[in-house]
Protein backbone atom coordinates (compact mmCIF):
# COMPACT_ATOMS: atom_id res chain seq x y z
CA UNK A 1 0.00 0.00 0.00
CA UNK A 2 2.49 2.33 1.04
CA UNK A 3 4.49 1.48 -1.75
CA UNK A 4 1.58 2.32 -4.26
CA UNK A 5 1.52 5.99 -2.42
CA UNK A 6 5.34 6.33 -3.05
CA UNK A 7 5.59 5.46 -6.65
CA UNK A 8 2.22 7.88 -7.29
CA UNK A 9 4.40 11.02 -6.62
CA UNK A 10 5.87 12.05 -9.39
CA UNK A 11 8.99 11.55 -9.53
CA UNK A 12 9.60 14.80 -11.44
CA UNK A 13 9.40 16.99 -7.66
CA UNK A 14 12.19 14.33 -6.55
CA UNK A 15 14.36 14.78 -8.96
CA UNK A 16 17.49 17.03 -7.79
CA UNK A 17 17.19 20.53 -7.96
CA UNK A 18 20.30 21.81 -10.68
CA UNK A 19 20.39 25.35 -9.96
CA UNK A 20 19.59 25.40 -6.30
CA UNK A 21 22.97 22.81 -6.27
CA UNK A 22 24.72 24.89 -8.36
CA UNK A 23 24.36 28.09 -5.94
CA UNK A 24 25.22 25.94 -2.91
CA UNK A 25 28.22 24.71 -4.74
CA UNK A 26 29.10 27.98 -5.99
CA UNK A 27 29.14 29.56 -2.86
CA UNK A 28 30.89 27.03 -1.43
CA UNK A 29 34.05 27.59 -3.51
CA UNK A 30 33.71 30.94 -2.94
CA UNK A 31 33.77 30.35 1.03
CA UNK A 32 37.10 27.83 0.31
CA UNK A 33 38.53 30.44 -1.19
CA UNK A 34 38.42 33.32 1.33
CA UNK A 35 39.42 30.60 3.68
CA UNK A 36 42.56 29.14 2.18
CA UNK A 37 43.96 32.58 1.49
CA UNK A 38 44.46 33.25 4.78
CA UNK A 39 46.68 29.73 5.02
CA UNK A 40 48.04 30.49 1.42
CA UNK A 41 49.77 33.50 2.39
CA UNK A 42 51.49 31.86 5.37
CA UNK A 43 52.67 28.87 3.03
CA UNK A 44 53.90 31.24 0.61
CA UNK A 45 55.76 33.33 3.09
CA UNK A 46 57.29 30.53 4.94
CA UNK A 47 58.43 29.56 1.03
CA UNK A 48 60.28 32.99 0.64
CA UNK A 49 61.85 32.80 3.70
CA UNK A 50 62.88 29.51 3.64
CA UNK A 51 64.01 30.02 0.09
CA UNK A 52 66.13 33.24 0.49
CA UNK A 53 67.88 31.51 3.95
CA UNK A 54 68.76 28.82 1.79
CA UNK A 55 71.29 31.29 0.11
CA UNK A 56 72.11 32.71 3.00
CA UNK A 57 73.25 29.96 4.91
CA UNK A 58 75.45 28.69 1.58
CA UNK A 59 77.53 31.67 2.90
CA UNK A 60 77.51 32.03 6.07
CA UNK A 61 77.12 28.74 8.00
CA UNK A 62 74.31 28.43 10.82
CA UNK A 63 76.90 27.62 13.59
CA UNK A 64 78.29 31.03 13.12
CA UNK A 65 75.00 32.65 12.50
CA UNK A 66 73.83 31.42 15.93
CA UNK A 67 77.44 32.07 17.92
CA UNK A 68 78.59 35.38 16.32
CA UNK A 69 79.05 38.06 18.48
CA UNK A 70 78.51 40.56 16.32
CA UNK A 71 75.81 41.90 13.52
CA UNK A 72 78.03 44.03 11.03
CA UNK A 73 76.59 42.89 7.51
CA UNK A 74 76.74 46.03 6.09
CA UNK A 75 80.18 47.34 7.01
CA UNK A 76 83.05 46.39 4.32
CA UNK A 77 84.34 43.46 7.13
CA UNK A 78 80.97 42.13 7.47
CA UNK A 79 79.75 39.83 10.57
CA UNK A 80 76.73 37.60 10.76
CA UNK A 81 76.06 36.62 14.47
CA UNK A 82 72.27 36.98 15.30
CA UNK A 83 72.86 37.34 19.13
CA UNK A 84 73.31 41.03 19.32
CA UNK A 85 69.98 41.04 17.89
CA UNK A 86 68.20 38.41 19.73
CA UNK A 87 69.81 40.30 23.13
CA UNK A 88 67.87 43.44 21.76
CA UNK A 89 64.70 41.60 20.83
CA UNK A 90 64.92 39.81 24.52
CA UNK A 91 65.49 42.87 26.38
CA UNK A 92 62.95 44.50 25.28
CA UNK A 93 60.35 42.17 25.74
CA UNK A 94 61.30 41.41 28.80
CA UNK A 95 61.12 44.89 29.99
CA UNK A 96 57.73 44.89 28.19
CA UNK A 97 56.19 41.89 29.69
CA UNK A 98 57.59 42.94 33.13
CA UNK A 99 55.19 46.46 32.46
CA UNK A 100 52.43 44.19 31.14
CA UNK A 101 51.61 41.28 33.24
CA UNK A 102 51.60 43.01 36.26
CA UNK A 103 49.46 46.08 34.84
CA UNK A 104 47.60 43.84 32.77
CA UNK A 105 46.37 41.26 35.01
CA UNK A 106 45.95 43.64 37.84
CA UNK A 107 43.50 45.47 35.84
CA UNK A 108 42.17 42.05 34.28
CA UNK A 109 41.00 41.27 38.04
CA UNK A 110 39.47 44.14 38.86
CA UNK A 111 37.60 44.54 35.68
CA UNK A 112 36.16 40.84 35.92
CA UNK A 113 35.80 40.84 39.64
CA UNK A 114 35.52 44.15 40.85
CA UNK A 115 33.95 46.40 38.57
CA UNK A 116 30.18 46.95 38.63
CA UNK A 117 29.00 46.63 35.10
CA UNK A 118 28.83 50.27 34.23
CA UNK A 119 32.20 50.78 34.98
CA UNK A 120 33.16 48.58 33.16
CA UNK A 121 31.16 49.68 30.29
CA UNK A 122 33.31 53.01 30.28
CA UNK A 123 36.60 51.60 31.42
CA UNK A 124 36.74 48.67 28.67
CA UNK A 125 36.68 50.92 25.48
CA UNK A 126 39.30 52.98 27.13
CA UNK A 127 41.50 50.32 27.67
CA UNK A 128 41.21 49.07 24.14
CA UNK A 129 41.41 52.36 22.77
CA UNK A 130 45.07 51.57 23.93
CA UNK A 131 45.79 48.90 21.33
CA UNK A 132 44.07 51.01 19.18
CA UNK A 133 47.07 53.65 19.15
CA UNK A 134 49.09 53.14 16.09
CA UNK A 135 52.61 51.95 17.50
CA UNK A 136 54.52 54.50 15.59
CA UNK A 137 53.13 57.00 18.09
CA UNK A 138 54.15 55.04 21.03
CA UNK A 139 57.56 55.10 19.75
CA UNK A 140 57.57 58.77 19.62
CA UNK A 141 55.85 58.98 22.87
CA UNK A 142 58.59 56.82 24.34
CA UNK A 143 61.64 58.88 22.49
CA UNK A 144 60.29 62.20 22.91
CA UNK A 145 58.22 62.08 26.14
CA UNK A 146 59.62 58.93 28.05
CA UNK A 147 62.95 59.04 27.49
CA UNK A 148 63.42 62.56 28.45
CA UNK A 149 61.47 61.62 31.82
CA UNK A 150 63.34 59.13 32.65
CA UNK A 151 67.27 60.93 31.74
CA UNK A 152 65.51 63.47 34.44
CA UNK A 153 65.70 60.34 37.02
CA UNK A 154 69.28 58.46 35.40
CA UNK A 155 71.01 61.28 33.67
CA UNK A 156 73.40 59.34 32.04
CA UNK A 157 70.54 57.62 30.26
CA UNK A 158 71.34 57.69 25.91
CA UNK A 159 69.13 59.65 24.58
CA UNK A 160 68.25 55.62 22.41
CA UNK A 161 67.74 53.29 24.87
CA UNK A 162 66.07 49.91 25.16
CA UNK A 163 64.34 50.81 28.79
CA UNK A 164 62.23 53.21 27.60
CA UNK A 165 61.35 51.37 23.98
CA UNK A 166 60.92 48.44 26.23
CA UNK A 167 58.21 50.22 28.74
CA UNK A 168 56.38 51.91 26.54
CA UNK A 169 55.78 48.20 24.44
CA UNK A 170 54.63 47.02 27.73
CA UNK A 171 52.07 49.91 28.04
CA UNK A 172 51.34 49.01 24.21
CA UNK A 173 51.00 44.97 25.35
CA UNK A 174 48.73 46.34 28.67
CA UNK A 175 45.37 45.54 26.80
CA UNK A 176 46.09 42.67 25.26
CA UNK A 177 47.05 40.50 28.35
CA UNK A 178 44.20 42.24 30.02
CA UNK A 179 41.81 41.45 27.29
CA UNK A 180 42.41 38.12 27.05
CA UNK A 181 42.88 37.30 30.84
CA UNK A 182 39.49 38.94 31.56
CA UNK A 183 37.91 36.79 29.36
CA UNK A 184 39.69 33.92 30.66
CA UNK A 185 38.47 34.63 34.39
CA UNK A 186 34.58 35.73 33.27
CA UNK A 187 34.41 32.27 31.83
CA UNK A 188 34.83 30.66 35.04
CA UNK A 189 31.33 29.62 36.31
CA UNK A 190 29.35 31.72 38.58
CA UNK A 191 28.96 28.56 40.02
CA UNK A 192 32.82 28.21 41.27
CA UNK A 193 32.33 32.50 42.75
CA UNK A 194 29.16 31.20 44.49
CA UNK A 195 31.09 28.18 45.96
CA UNK A 196 33.69 30.93 47.71
CA UNK A 197 31.69 33.24 48.49
CA UNK A 198 29.28 30.73 50.54
CA UNK A 199 32.60 29.61 52.21
CA UNK A 200 33.00 33.10 54.04
CA UNK A 201 35.91 34.31 51.15
CA UNK A 202 36.21 38.10 50.31
CA UNK A 203 35.89 39.20 46.87
CA UNK A 204 39.78 39.16 47.06
CA UNK A 205 40.07 35.58 48.32
CA UNK A 206 37.75 34.90 45.99
CA UNK A 207 39.34 36.75 43.18
CA UNK A 208 43.00 35.12 44.16
CA UNK A 209 42.83 31.78 45.69
CA UNK A 210 39.51 30.43 43.51
CA UNK A 211 39.22 32.78 40.26
CA UNK A 212 42.59 33.30 39.22
CA UNK A 213 43.77 29.62 39.41
CA UNK A 214 40.44 28.21 37.36
CA UNK A 215 41.65 30.61 34.43
CA UNK A 216 45.39 29.97 34.91
CA UNK A 217 45.89 28.34 31.35
CA UNK A 218 44.13 31.23 29.73
CA UNK A 219 45.94 33.95 31.80
CA UNK A 220 49.30 32.28 31.29
CA UNK A 221 48.37 31.87 27.27
CA UNK A 222 47.61 35.73 27.29
CA UNK A 223 51.23 36.17 28.75
CA UNK A 224 52.41 33.98 25.97
CA UNK A 225 50.76 35.81 23.48
CA UNK A 226 51.53 39.65 24.27
CA UNK A 227 55.40 38.00 24.19
CA UNK A 228 54.75 37.09 21.10
CA UNK A 229 53.53 40.86 20.38
CA UNK A 230 56.21 42.25 22.15
CA UNK A 231 58.62 40.02 20.00
CA UNK A 232 57.36 40.86 16.54
CA UNK A 233 56.80 44.45 17.47
CA UNK A 234 58.77 46.79 14.99
CA UNK A 235 58.13 50.64 15.08
CA UNK A 236 58.50 51.62 18.76
CA UNK A 237 62.53 49.74 19.29
CA UNK A 238 62.90 51.37 15.43
CA UNK A 239 62.31 54.63 16.43
CA UNK A 240 63.14 54.50 20.70
CA UNK A 241 65.61 51.72 21.36
CA UNK A 242 68.63 53.37 18.87
CA UNK A 243 69.45 50.84 15.71
CA UNK A 244 73.25 49.54 17.29
CA UNK A 245 73.03 45.84 17.14
CA UNK A 246 74.49 45.30 20.91
CA UNK A 247 74.81 42.35 22.41
CA UNK A 248 74.01 43.46 26.25
CA UNK A 249 71.50 42.66 28.19
CA UNK A 250 71.66 46.24 30.03
CA UNK A 251 68.19 47.97 29.45
CA UNK A 252 69.83 51.51 29.67
CA UNK A 253 72.23 51.08 26.38
CA UNK A 254 71.03 51.38 23.02
CA UNK A 255 69.91 48.13 20.91
CA UNK A 256 68.66 46.71 18.17
CA UNK A 257 66.32 44.16 18.19
CA UNK A 258 65.40 41.63 15.09
CA UNK A 259 62.70 43.33 13.54
CA UNK A 260 64.32 46.86 13.75
CA UNK A 261 67.09 45.39 11.82
CA UNK A 262 64.63 44.32 9.01
CA UNK A 263 63.01 47.70 8.98
CA UNK A 264 66.65 49.37 8.89
CA UNK A 265 68.05 47.30 5.99
CA UNK A 266 64.32 47.29 3.70
CA UNK A 267 64.39 50.94 4.07
CA UNK A 268 67.74 51.30 2.69
CA UNK A 269 68.87 50.52 -0.73
CA UNK A 270 70.44 47.13 -0.57
CA UNK A 271 70.87 45.48 -3.97
CA UNK A 272 68.44 42.37 -4.58
CA UNK A 273 70.22 38.89 -4.48
CA UNK A 274 72.81 40.69 -2.69
CA UNK A 275 74.35 38.49 1.07
CA UNK A 276 72.84 41.64 2.77
CA UNK A 277 69.96 41.70 1.01
CA UNK A 278 69.45 37.91 2.31
CA UNK A 279 70.54 38.98 5.96
CA UNK A 280 67.18 40.02 6.41
CA UNK A 281 65.36 36.62 5.30
CA UNK A 282 67.75 35.03 7.92
CA UNK A 283 66.58 37.71 10.90
CA UNK A 284 63.17 37.20 10.00
CA UNK A 285 63.03 33.37 9.96
CA UNK A 286 64.47 33.80 13.24
CA UNK A 287 61.84 35.97 14.51
CA UNK A 288 59.07 33.90 12.70
CA UNK A 289 60.51 30.82 14.10
CA UNK A 290 60.22 32.82 17.65
CA UNK A 291 56.69 34.12 17.23
CA UNK A 292 55.19 30.89 16.00
CA UNK A 293 57.13 28.63 19.34
CA UNK A 294 55.02 31.05 21.36
CA UNK A 295 51.74 30.90 19.22
CA UNK A 296 51.88 27.41 19.63
CA UNK A 297 52.21 27.63 23.38
CA UNK A 298 49.67 30.20 23.72
CA UNK A 299 47.02 28.34 21.62
CA UNK A 300 47.83 24.81 23.42
CA UNK A 301 47.24 27.02 26.76
CA UNK A 302 44.21 28.75 25.41
CA UNK A 303 42.66 25.35 24.64
CA UNK A 304 43.73 23.09 27.26
CA UNK A 305 41.77 26.09 29.69
CA UNK A 306 38.55 25.49 27.70
CA UNK A 307 38.37 21.50 29.13
CA UNK A 308 38.99 21.88 32.42
CA UNK A 309 35.04 22.42 33.54
CA UNK B 1 -2.22 29.18 59.70
CA UNK B 2 -1.27 30.81 62.90
CA UNK B 3 -2.62 27.82 64.80
CA UNK B 4 -0.90 25.62 63.16
CA UNK B 5 2.46 26.99 63.08
CA UNK B 6 1.99 26.66 67.06
CA UNK B 7 1.16 22.87 66.71
CA UNK B 8 4.16 22.16 64.66
CA UNK B 9 6.45 24.31 67.12
CA UNK B 10 7.32 21.50 69.80
CA UNK B 11 11.39 22.04 68.79
CA UNK B 12 13.91 24.31 69.70
CA UNK B 13 14.24 26.36 66.82
CA UNK B 14 17.70 27.43 65.62
CA UNK B 15 16.04 30.12 63.66
CA UNK B 16 13.35 32.47 62.99
CA UNK B 17 12.12 33.56 59.72
CA UNK B 18 10.05 36.33 60.40
CA UNK B 19 8.12 38.56 58.29
CA UNK B 20 10.32 37.79 55.27
CA UNK B 21 10.21 39.53 52.07
CA UNK B 22 12.42 39.31 49.57
CA UNK B 23 13.06 41.20 45.99
CA UNK B 24 14.86 40.88 43.07
CA UNK B 25 15.09 44.14 41.76
CA UNK B 26 11.47 44.97 41.20
CA UNK B 27 10.18 41.71 41.53
CA UNK B 28 8.51 39.98 44.25
CA UNK B 29 10.11 36.44 45.41
CA UNK B 30 9.58 36.22 48.82
CA UNK B 31 6.36 37.46 50.40
CA UNK B 32 6.27 37.71 53.58
CA UNK B 33 7.21 34.01 54.92
CA UNK B 34 7.16 32.97 58.58
CA UNK B 35 8.34 29.86 60.33
CA UNK B 36 11.25 28.60 62.80
CA UNK B 37 14.00 26.09 61.90
CA UNK B 38 14.27 23.21 64.15
CA UNK B 39 17.88 22.33 65.48
CA UNK B 40 19.45 19.03 63.95
CA UNK B 41 16.72 18.24 62.14
CA UNK B 42 16.16 18.29 58.24
CA UNK B 43 13.66 20.52 56.93
CA UNK B 44 12.88 20.23 53.50
CA UNK B 45 11.67 23.24 51.00
CA UNK B 46 9.47 21.72 48.49
CA UNK B 47 7.21 23.31 45.75
CA UNK B 48 7.07 23.51 42.47
CA UNK B 49 10.19 25.18 39.76
CA UNK B 50 10.26 29.14 40.43
CA UNK B 51 8.31 29.04 43.86
CA UNK B 52 10.60 30.95 45.69
CA UNK B 53 12.53 28.13 47.35
CA UNK B 54 16.23 28.13 46.38
CA UNK B 55 15.72 32.34 46.51
CA UNK B 56 15.08 31.58 50.77
CA UNK B 57 17.40 29.09 50.91
CA UNK B 58 19.89 31.84 49.48
CA UNK B 59 18.98 34.37 52.12
CA UNK B 60 19.86 32.08 55.14
CA UNK B 61 24.13 32.97 54.01
CA UNK B 62 23.16 36.45 52.34
CA UNK B 63 24.08 35.01 49.02
CA UNK B 64 21.93 37.74 46.99
CA UNK B 65 24.88 40.08 48.51
CA UNK B 66 26.55 39.27 45.38
CA UNK B 67 24.15 40.96 42.85
CA UNK B 68 23.39 44.29 42.85
CA UNK B 69 19.48 45.43 42.99
CA UNK B 70 18.32 42.60 45.27
CA UNK B 71 16.85 43.69 48.51
CA UNK B 72 15.75 41.60 51.64
CA UNK B 73 12.55 42.93 54.25
CA UNK B 74 12.29 41.44 57.66
CA UNK B 75 14.21 39.09 59.03
CA UNK B 76 16.00 35.78 59.83
CA UNK B 77 17.09 35.64 63.75
CA UNK B 78 20.24 33.16 64.73
CA UNK B 79 20.38 32.96 68.58
CA UNK B 80 18.16 36.17 68.67
CA UNK B 81 20.34 38.20 66.03
CA UNK B 82 18.68 39.38 62.52
CA UNK B 83 21.25 37.96 60.19
CA UNK B 84 19.87 39.98 56.97
CA UNK B 85 20.90 43.40 59.19
CA UNK B 86 22.88 45.89 57.57
CA UNK B 87 25.21 45.94 60.56
CA UNK B 88 25.64 42.27 60.44
CA UNK B 89 28.82 40.88 58.20
CA UNK B 90 27.89 38.63 55.60
CA UNK B 91 31.15 36.63 55.48
CA UNK B 92 30.33 36.21 59.56
CA UNK B 93 27.03 34.83 58.29
CA UNK B 94 28.90 32.61 55.90
CA UNK B 95 30.69 30.68 58.65
CA UNK B 96 28.45 29.56 60.88
CA UNK B 97 26.02 29.04 57.79
CA UNK B 98 27.46 27.40 55.12
CA UNK B 99 26.16 25.90 51.57
CA UNK B 100 26.46 23.11 49.51
CA UNK B 101 24.88 23.70 45.97
CA UNK B 102 23.00 21.81 42.81
CA UNK B 103 26.12 21.03 41.24
CA UNK B 104 29.14 20.08 42.84
CA UNK B 105 31.60 22.61 42.26
CA UNK B 106 35.26 21.53 43.48
CA UNK B 107 37.68 24.51 43.15
CA UNK B 108 40.88 23.53 41.15
CA UNK B 109 42.70 22.47 43.78
CA UNK B 110 43.58 19.45 45.58
CA UNK B 111 41.33 16.93 47.53
CA UNK B 112 43.08 18.42 50.80
CA UNK B 113 42.89 22.15 49.93
CA UNK B 114 39.60 22.14 49.19
CA UNK B 115 38.38 20.92 52.47
CA UNK B 116 41.03 23.05 54.00
CA UNK B 117 39.62 26.01 52.08
CA UNK B 118 37.18 27.53 54.74
CA UNK B 119 40.40 27.37 57.21
CA UNK B 120 42.45 29.09 55.32
CA UNK B 121 40.75 31.60 54.10
CA UNK B 122 40.65 32.41 58.01
CA UNK B 123 44.09 32.59 58.28
CA UNK B 124 44.34 29.11 59.06
CA UNK B 125 47.60 27.50 58.14
CA UNK B 126 49.11 25.27 61.15
CA UNK B 127 49.63 21.81 59.28
CA UNK B 128 48.27 19.85 62.56
CA UNK B 129 44.91 21.73 62.85
CA UNK B 130 44.50 21.64 59.07
CA UNK B 131 44.94 17.57 58.68
CA UNK B 132 43.31 17.10 61.88
CA UNK B 133 39.78 19.63 60.77
CA UNK B 134 40.07 18.04 57.16
CA UNK B 135 39.90 14.92 58.33
CA UNK B 136 37.38 15.01 60.99
CA UNK B 137 35.33 16.57 58.09
CA UNK B 138 36.12 14.17 55.17
CA UNK B 139 34.83 11.73 57.73
CA UNK B 140 31.81 13.40 58.36
CA UNK B 141 30.94 13.37 54.76
CA UNK B 142 32.23 9.64 54.28
CA UNK B 143 34.75 10.48 52.35
CA UNK B 144 37.71 9.90 53.94
CA UNK B 145 38.10 6.09 53.18
CA UNK B 146 38.07 6.58 49.46
CA UNK B 147 40.03 9.83 49.72
CA UNK B 148 42.87 9.52 52.54
CA UNK B 149 45.26 7.84 50.13
CA UNK B 150 44.83 10.69 47.31
CA UNK B 151 44.51 14.05 49.35
CA UNK B 152 46.78 15.69 46.72
CA UNK B 153 45.28 14.93 44.32
CA UNK B 154 43.17 17.40 42.09
CA UNK B 155 39.70 17.46 42.97
CA UNK B 156 38.37 16.90 39.81
CA UNK B 157 39.76 13.16 39.68
CA UNK B 158 37.06 12.04 41.90
CA UNK B 159 32.95 11.16 40.63
CA UNK B 160 30.13 13.44 40.70
CA UNK B 161 29.14 11.90 43.78
CA UNK B 162 32.52 12.18 45.21
CA UNK B 163 33.19 15.48 44.23
CA UNK B 164 29.61 16.29 45.87
CA UNK B 165 30.10 14.86 49.45
CA UNK B 166 33.79 16.86 48.90
CA UNK B 167 31.55 19.84 49.07
CA UNK B 168 29.81 18.34 51.55
CA UNK B 169 32.99 18.17 53.76
CA UNK B 170 33.85 21.64 52.51
CA UNK B 171 31.06 22.86 54.12
CA UNK B 172 31.68 21.17 57.18
CA UNK B 173 35.20 21.83 57.70
CA UNK B 174 34.26 25.37 59.69
CA UNK B 175 31.29 23.52 61.62
CA UNK B 176 28.36 25.64 61.23
CA UNK B 177 25.55 25.38 62.53
CA UNK B 178 23.18 24.91 60.01
CA UNK B 179 24.00 23.36 56.58
CA UNK B 180 21.97 24.46 53.33
CA UNK B 181 21.32 22.48 50.70
CA UNK B 182 20.73 23.29 47.54
CA UNK B 183 19.09 20.51 45.46
CA UNK B 184 22.36 18.71 46.04
CA UNK B 185 21.11 15.68 44.32
CA UNK B 186 20.07 17.06 41.28
CA UNK B 187 23.06 16.46 39.19
CA UNK B 188 23.78 12.76 40.43
CA UNK B 189 22.90 9.26 39.52
CA UNK B 190 20.71 7.65 41.79
CA UNK B 191 23.37 5.31 43.45
CA UNK B 192 25.00 8.74 44.16
CA UNK B 193 22.20 10.04 45.32
CA UNK B 194 21.27 7.47 47.79
CA UNK B 195 24.43 7.62 48.92
CA UNK B 196 24.37 11.70 49.95
CA UNK B 197 21.09 10.86 51.11
CA UNK B 198 22.01 8.82 53.60
CA UNK B 199 25.10 10.75 54.35
CA UNK B 200 22.57 13.91 55.29
CA UNK B 201 20.66 11.60 57.38
CA UNK B 202 23.38 10.89 59.48
CA UNK B 203 24.97 14.48 59.65
CA UNK B 204 21.62 15.94 61.48
CA UNK B 205 23.35 14.54 64.74
CA UNK B 206 25.37 17.74 64.14
CA UNK B 207 23.92 20.08 62.16
CA UNK B 208 20.97 21.54 61.54
CA UNK B 209 19.90 20.74 57.65
CA UNK B 210 17.72 22.73 55.23
CA UNK B 211 17.50 21.83 51.82
CA UNK B 212 15.93 22.28 48.44
CA UNK B 213 14.28 19.78 46.45
CA UNK B 214 12.66 19.04 43.75
CA UNK B 215 11.72 15.16 44.77
CA UNK B 216 9.24 14.92 47.06
CA UNK B 217 10.21 11.24 47.33
CA UNK B 218 13.74 12.64 48.69
CA UNK B 219 11.39 15.04 51.40
CA UNK B 220 9.56 12.47 52.42
CA UNK B 221 11.78 9.81 52.75
CA UNK B 222 14.76 11.41 55.52
CA UNK B 223 13.51 15.12 55.92
CA UNK B 224 11.67 15.56 59.94
CA UNK B 225 9.80 18.90 58.69
CA UNK B 226 8.70 20.64 55.33
CA UNK B 227 8.03 23.64 54.43
CA UNK B 228 5.57 23.78 51.15
CA UNK B 229 6.04 26.88 49.23
CA UNK B 230 4.05 28.59 46.09
CA UNK B 231 4.28 31.75 44.31
CA UNK B 232 6.88 33.08 46.79
CA UNK B 233 4.63 32.38 49.82
CA UNK B 234 5.02 29.65 52.24
CA UNK B 235 1.89 28.01 51.81
CA UNK B 236 2.20 25.05 54.77
CA UNK B 237 5.08 24.25 57.70
CA UNK B 238 4.36 21.01 59.14
CA UNK B 239 5.93 17.61 60.17
CA UNK B 240 7.14 15.71 56.95
CA UNK B 241 4.71 12.86 57.60
CA UNK B 242 1.69 15.77 58.63
CA UNK B 243 2.82 17.23 55.18
CA UNK B 244 2.37 13.95 52.99
CA UNK B 245 -0.34 11.99 54.63
CA UNK B 246 -3.01 14.85 55.61
CA UNK B 247 -1.92 18.63 54.35
CA UNK B 248 -4.05 21.06 56.02
CA UNK B 249 -4.07 22.88 52.91
CA UNK B 250 -5.83 22.75 49.44
CA UNK B 251 -2.98 23.85 47.24
CA UNK B 252 -0.33 21.30 49.52
CA UNK B 253 -2.59 18.79 48.69
CA UNK B 254 -3.15 19.15 45.07
CA UNK B 255 0.60 19.90 44.71
CA UNK B 256 1.62 16.57 46.70
CA UNK B 257 -1.04 14.80 43.77
CA UNK B 258 0.91 16.27 40.86
CA UNK B 259 -2.05 18.52 40.10
CA UNK B 260 -0.34 22.01 40.18
CA UNK B 261 3.72 22.21 39.86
Amino acid sequence: MTQQVFSSVSTKKLSPKLIRNLKEKAIEIVLFIAASTSVATTLAIMFILLEECWFFFQEVSIFKFLTDTEWTPLFANPRYGILPLLSGTIVTSAIALFVAIPCGTIAAIYLSEFADSKLREIVKPFLELLAAIPTVVYGYFALLFVTPFLQKIFPELPGFNMLSAGLVMGLMITPFVSSLSEDAMRAVPALLREGSTAMGATKLQTALRVVFPSAISGISSSYILGASRAVGETMIVAVAAGLQPNLTLNPFSQGATITAFIVQVSLGDVARGTIEYQTIFAAGLTLVLMTLVLNIIGYYLAKRFREIY
Amino acid sequence: MVEQLEKAIDFQPVAEVKHLDFYYSGFHAIKNVNFDIPEKKVTALIGPSGCGKTTLLRCFNRMHDLYPGNRYQGGILVNGVNILAKEVDPIEVRMRISMVFQKPNPFPKSIFENVAYGLRIRGENSRTVLDEKVEDALKSAALWEEAKDRLNQSAYDLSGGQQQRLCIARALVTEPEIVLFDEPTSALDPIATNSIEELMSGLKQKVTILIVTHSMQQAARFSDYTAFMYMGELIEFDKTETIFSQPAQKRTQDYLSGRIG
